[in-house]
């Protein structure tokens, strides 16, 4: 059995933020990653980031995945990223079981565990919704930005929250029409900036508007959407008709956390971080010392916050095995002020509304 | 409206524009950021301390348009590609505009091209004067285009006719 002082579950945005600030302290790290790639989902994000110079906004994300795998490069000696290891169970004696290249499974024990496992996509029902040719949207973004493959001709956009909007703009950039965004909520979820430029290509955003049934015999052919009203209730008549070939299914993320369920740190639903969250400190740890939460693990937010929240819980993981830099309240106080000036406008409302809920 | 379609109405875009006198005296930002998030590049980058937005980084960013001389810097540092230049100073008859331009292929200098409005309606034709896309502006292109004077508060992006 491996044993490790701290172990890192995925190396995304919020992961490797957490091995740069945990290896500077002076921490021993492994990260593990469950595909072949370090990065999580900045390495398909074309797009600039928002943010503030801490979060390294205006970079694109896969330029920052970059940025941070630079600074896990300097800590060489004290980080070890491995690749295509997924963490299967967390048990509690603190051994996670990991299953590598779907074929080695083997035991991993750590001193002290960062969940950073990031989110899943949720999914939508309505019928023939499992036609080929529908999609998430995330996964469309990987096909394109990842793997370089078309996913088709004409895409209807289901949800109007930034991935929606963002990866409708990606789909335009690879030379694919996009025949509408819709969404349910009688608003835009997206930064509006986003759906500013989308508008402007002429691709008409439906507030209010749903999927009403997919349309095809092997694979999707078009797709029948119609308007709801204020409880979301189909309206009659108001059905259109979209010849697409390709439906993303963009209505947001859940976050991806049942380790943490599985070692018995108590958990909460919370509807303002979209799903079951670890209750924690303002450190970023669970109910259970030593083991930390980050990044959408914890409730989906923007990137710009994993990698605020992946420093902090670094930075106190590494101090709870006894590397306690010089500076650390000095580093603790500026993150959390980062979190705080990410959360504190009207669009971080819900955010803070669920972390007052989820705190510990 | 705005906020189920993307697109600004006349009224907020013209809080977002200096005055015409400003306009013509030569070139400036328009900051089309209307909604508080958290983001501060445009201030950031802005080598004259033009922009400002402040200690809360949700705060919507105001352009002081007597210190912005429209050197363009923030126009391909905006994440959410809200800022463009305008220049009144050129002719009488048109004015000429900087915009940020993601898609490829790029349009060539004298090549013409059709206006289009914050909704993507074609409301002009437009002749494109430059295409800036230095390794400092990161895969945003710059493009500058020659606009007739009465689009300028129309006109945000084009299309290409070839």
């Amino acid at each position: 059995m491996k044993e490790v002082e701290l172990l890192i579950i995925g190396s995304g945005p919020a992961g490797l933020c957490a091995a740069v600030s945990a290896a500077e302290s002076g921490a021993k790290v492994l990260v593990l990653e469950r595909t072949f790639k370090p990065g999580g989902q900045l390495i398909k994000q074309t797009h600039m980031f928002f943010g503030s110079e801490s979060q390294y906004a205006s970079h694109r994300g896969v330029d920052i995945a970059g940025i941070l795998l630079d600074k896990v490069k300097e800590y060489g000696d004290r980080i070890e990223i491995m690749l295509n290891c997924t963490a299967v169970g967390f048990y509690e004696d603190n051994v996670v079981t990991v299953l590598r290249d779907e074929k080695e499974y083997f035991k991993i024990k750590a001193k002290s565990i960062i969940c950073a496992t990031g989110a899943y996509e949720k999914s939508l029902a309505f019928p023939n919704n499992d036609l080929p040719g529908i999609y998430g949207a995330g996964a469309v973004q990987t096909l394109m930005n990842v793997y370089g493959i078309r996913p088709g001709n004409r895409v209807l956009m289901v949800g109007a929250g930034n991935i929606g909007v963002i990866v409708s703009y990606q789909l335009m950039q690879a030379g694919i029409e996009v025949a509408a965004v819709l969404d349910a909520a009688p608003r835009i979820g997206a930064y509006l900036v986003h759906a500013s430029k989308l508008a402007r290509m002429g691709v008409p955003i439906l507030t209010s508007h749903t999927v009403k049934e997919a349309i095809g015999t092997d694979c999707l052919e078009a797709a029948i959407v119609c308007e709801v009203d204020d409880k979301f209730r189909p309206i009659p008549g108001t059905e259109k008709r979209y010849d697409v070939d390709v439906m993303c299914i963009s209505v947001g993320l859940s976050p991806l956390n049942e380790l943490l369920a599985m070692r018995g740190v108590e958990m909460k639903y919370v509807g303002q971080l979209s799903g079951y969250v670890p209750m924690r400190t303002e450190n970023c740890e669970t109910s259970i010392p030593g083991i930390f939460v980050a990044g959408d693990a914890s409730g989906i937010e923007e990137a710009s916050s994993a990698m605020a929240e992946g420093y902090l819980a670094g930075l106190c993981a590494a101090a709870s095995l006894g590397h306690v830099p010089e500076d650390f309240e000095q580093r603790r106080r500026e993150y959390l002020k980062q979190l705080d000036g990410l959360r504190s406008g009207p669009v971080g409302d819900r955010i803070r509304a669920g972390m007052a809920i989820s705190k510990l | 409206m705005f906020e189920k379609t993307g697109v600004a109405t006349r009224e907020m875009v013209m809080t977002k524009f200096p005055p015409i006198e400003r306009i013509n005296r030569g070139p400036v930002a328009v900051v089309e950021c209307y909604q508080k998030i958290p983001c501060n590049p445009c201030q950031t980058a802005c080598p004259v301390g033009a922009i400002a937005i402040g200690d809360d980084i949700n705060n919507i960013p105001v352009r002081d348009e007597e210190k912005c001389g429209g050197c363009g810097v923030c126009v391909a540092k905006c994440p959410g590609l809200s800022i463009m230049i305008v220049d009144g100073s050129k002719s009488d008859e048109t004015v000429e505009f900087r915009i940020p331009y993601e898609f490829l292929p790029l349009p060539e200098a004298g090549e013409m091209v059709t206006g289009l409005d914050r909704a993507g309606k074609p409301i002009c034709r437009a002749k494109v004067i430059r295409v800036m896309n230095p390794a400092a502006f990161d895969r945003t292109p710059v493009i500058t285009l020659e606009v007739a004077r009465e689009y300028l508060y129309d006109f945000r992006n084009f299309k290409r006719e070839v």
